[in-house]
């Protein structure tokens, strides 16, 4: 038999590789990060090293960009909704049982699977306004429709494509340097470019698959009870259904507002590089540029640490609600 | 795999309106499974089109290309290196996977396997930094890089990337689930704990290792952060970074970079559809157990 001494000493030696990359490249930097954004570091070294304590964070409180960037966060995960209910919506259509189903599945998977900078240089080019098929069609559809008299009957001052990406205008009229809602702003562009790309992207993703696991997990005594009962489609699907998939959607929830948080990078860097007029930077985009371009290490660590703690606090509230609704 | 809700028996009782019923409801999921197919295809047949096509074309509502073009994918090699690229991309997202896969079992190993002091609290300390976004992180590892003079190099690609808590987590699911009688026998034979690990343990677990390889080898292939960050040279460029400044300084080209695009793309669809059981059932398995 083995000692408890012996087996201590193999974990020991079976974590070591794993924990020694642990802690250097992930614990260590944690608390080092946590130190830094107490000082004004800067790589380029144009200022004398100081500890400045909360200085940093009291700058990034009257940072009317951080006020900005942070509405422009929360506005791309709008499209949030969207995209779990589409994939619940896939999900039931692929539960039953048709013909296809892995073909389907497959296409529906691709945008996820083969998403990154390629993605992103290809919707660029959809939406040039100039060339892009996305206002080929939409400019299709205004003249095809006669779309322009319809506004101009309705009052309205006719009606010409959105230029997408080079446009500051939102479906909800957010003003370009203060966080407000004005009338002129309202319309489609950057970021409702962003949500629609990102509805694609992630409507046949994960959370798809998540959902038809999720749905096969029903016992099907419950759905053919209910059909007996004769509960109609939707009252199945209101009472057995949605009950049961609860905890898939909450998780899908919970891991969709820390990605949606934490996202926006790649899309800003490669598409818009956070514009036009910041209106596409979120606040991943924003530490990348206080860090890496601007090198002011401490500032962008009390960011990065604000991030944190936002994603914090609303997982934890994610977490409160889900548990009073996943209860009774 | 997708036995779904719908209940065989009650539809066979039904009479003619209830075949009726169904066949109606068939085409109707058809038709909106099929709409949404179209629309998830077009942007990609879009791609593949345009890649082929003269570059005043691209500008024309026309999406077939007057003369195909095969040409414009040997162009991408002769204006960037874009073999280097690849090679980067795969060499870095092959030592990743190998060496990430390998740290993660042996980690989950002594999680799930091995009885000793202070594993549950090591194991939550693990489980608690899969919430801390890795911009936090991506800063000082930086600095260390900068300090190890490790910027621009493979190493600095391949070493940080290669420990992971969430590949720690995703296989200690996996070993939890194999009947611990397996490693009580062998260590009757007196099997060493590594002759365990190895022997037993790892064929066993080989689809879970297959999963986190997947997913390693994919999220390797396109990252793009951490490369930005920190490569300079053109010749360490990974295919990400290689293709943004692609489109970066020839962006007018559109259709030589919708030919780099697919091949960009390629690989990842074939990987898909040669392994998609795994990435469906790990995916699936990642959150149910989480």
């Amino acid at each position: 038999m083995r000692t408890r001494r012996y087996e201590l000493l193999a974990a020991i030696g079976f974590l070591l590789p794993n924990f020694a990359g642990f802690v250097v490249f992930t614990a260590g930097p944690v608390l080092f990060s946590l130190a830094v954004s107490f000082s004004n570091w800067n790589l380029q070294r144009t200022i004398p090293f100081q500890w400045i304590r909360l200085g940093n964070f009291i700058e990034l409180m009257h940072d009317p960009n951080f006020w900005l960037y942070f509405v422009n966060t929360a506005y791309l995960m709008l499209g949030m909704p969207v995209a779990i209910a589409g994939s619940l919506f896939l999900a039931i259509l692929l539960s039953q049982r048709l013909r296809g189903i892995v073909v389907y599945r497959t296409l529906f998977y691709l945008p996820t699977f083969t998403s990154g900078v390629a993605l992103m240089i290809l919707w660029k080019a959809l939406y040039n306004p100039d060339f892009g098929p996305v206002n080929a069609a939409v400019n299709w559809a205004i003249s095809t429709f006669h779309i322009s008299d319809l506004v101009r009957a309705l009052g309205g001052t006719g009606v010409t494509a959105p230029t997408w990406l080079l446009a500051t205008k939102n479906v909800l009229g957010l003003d370009v340097e203060q966080v407000r809602m004005v009338r002129g702003q309202w319309g489609l562009g950057a970021r409702d470019a962003l949500i629609i790309m990102g509805v694609w992207i992630g409507i046949g993703g994960s959370n798809m698959l998540l959902y038809l696991a999720g749905l096969s997990n029903i016992p099907e005594e419950l759905t053919e009870a209910a059909q007996l009962d004769g509960a109609s489609n939707w009252n199945i699907f209101r009472h057995v259904t949605w009950p049961q998939l609860a905890p898939t959607t909450f998780f899908i929830i919970v891991m969709s507002f820390i990605g949606g948080l934490q996202g926006g990078f790649e899309q800003a860097r490669v598409m818009t590089l956070g514009g036009p007029a910041g209106t596409t930077t979120t606040i991943a985009y924003y530490i990348y540029t206080k860090a890496f371009e601007e090198f002011q290490i401490g500032y962008a660590s009390a960011l990065s640490w604000i991030l944190f703690s936002i994603i914090f606090v609303i997982t934890i509230i994610n977490w409160r609600i889900g548990h009073r609704e996943l209860s009774y | 795999m997708s036995t779904g809700p719908t209940s065989e028996s009650s539809a066979k009782s039904g009479g003619l309106a209830a075949w009726w019923y169904r066949r109606g409801r068939f085409a109707a999921s058809h038709l909106g499974l099929g709409l949404t197919a179209i629309t998830m295809l077009v942007p990609f047949l879009w791609m593949v089109l345009a890649s082929f096509k003269p570059l005043v074309e691209v500008e024309q509502l026309n999406p077939f290309p007057s003369v195909w073009h095969p040409e414009n994918y040997i162009k991408v090699f002769q204006q960037i290196p874009f073999a280097r690229y690849y090679f980067n991309s795969v060499f870095i997202a092959a030592w990743v996977t190998l060496l990430q896969c390998l740290t993660s079992a042996m980690a989950a190993y002594a999680f799930a396997r091995l009885r000793w002091r202070w594993r549950d609290g090591v194991f939550r300390l693990y489980l608690a930094t899969l919430m801390i976004p890795g911009v936090v992180t991506m800063i000082p590892n930086y600095t260390l890089m900068v300090k190890l003079h490790l910027l621009d190099s493979y190493l600095g690609l391949i070493v940080p990337a290669s420990f992971s808590a969430f590949g720690t987590f995703l296989l200690r699911q996996f070993m939890l689930t194999i009947p611990p009688s397996l490693d009580e026998a062998a260590a009757m034979d007196g099997a060493s704990p590594w002759s365990i690990f190895w022997n037993v343990i790892m064929p066993i677990s080989r689809a879970g290792l297959v999963t986190l390889a997947i997913f390693t080898f994919l999220g390797t292939y396109g990252s793009f952060f951490w490369p930005l960050i920190l490569i300079k040279s053109e010749y360490l460029r990974t295919l990400p970074i290689g293709m943004l400044y692609f489109d970066t300084i020839y962006g007018r080209q559109t259709n030589l970079i919708m030919a780099a695009s697919v091949m960009n793309i390629i690989p990842l669809v074939i990987l898909f559809v040669a392994a998609q059981k795994f990435i469906v059932r790990g995916i699936q398995l990642g959150a149910v157990k989480g």
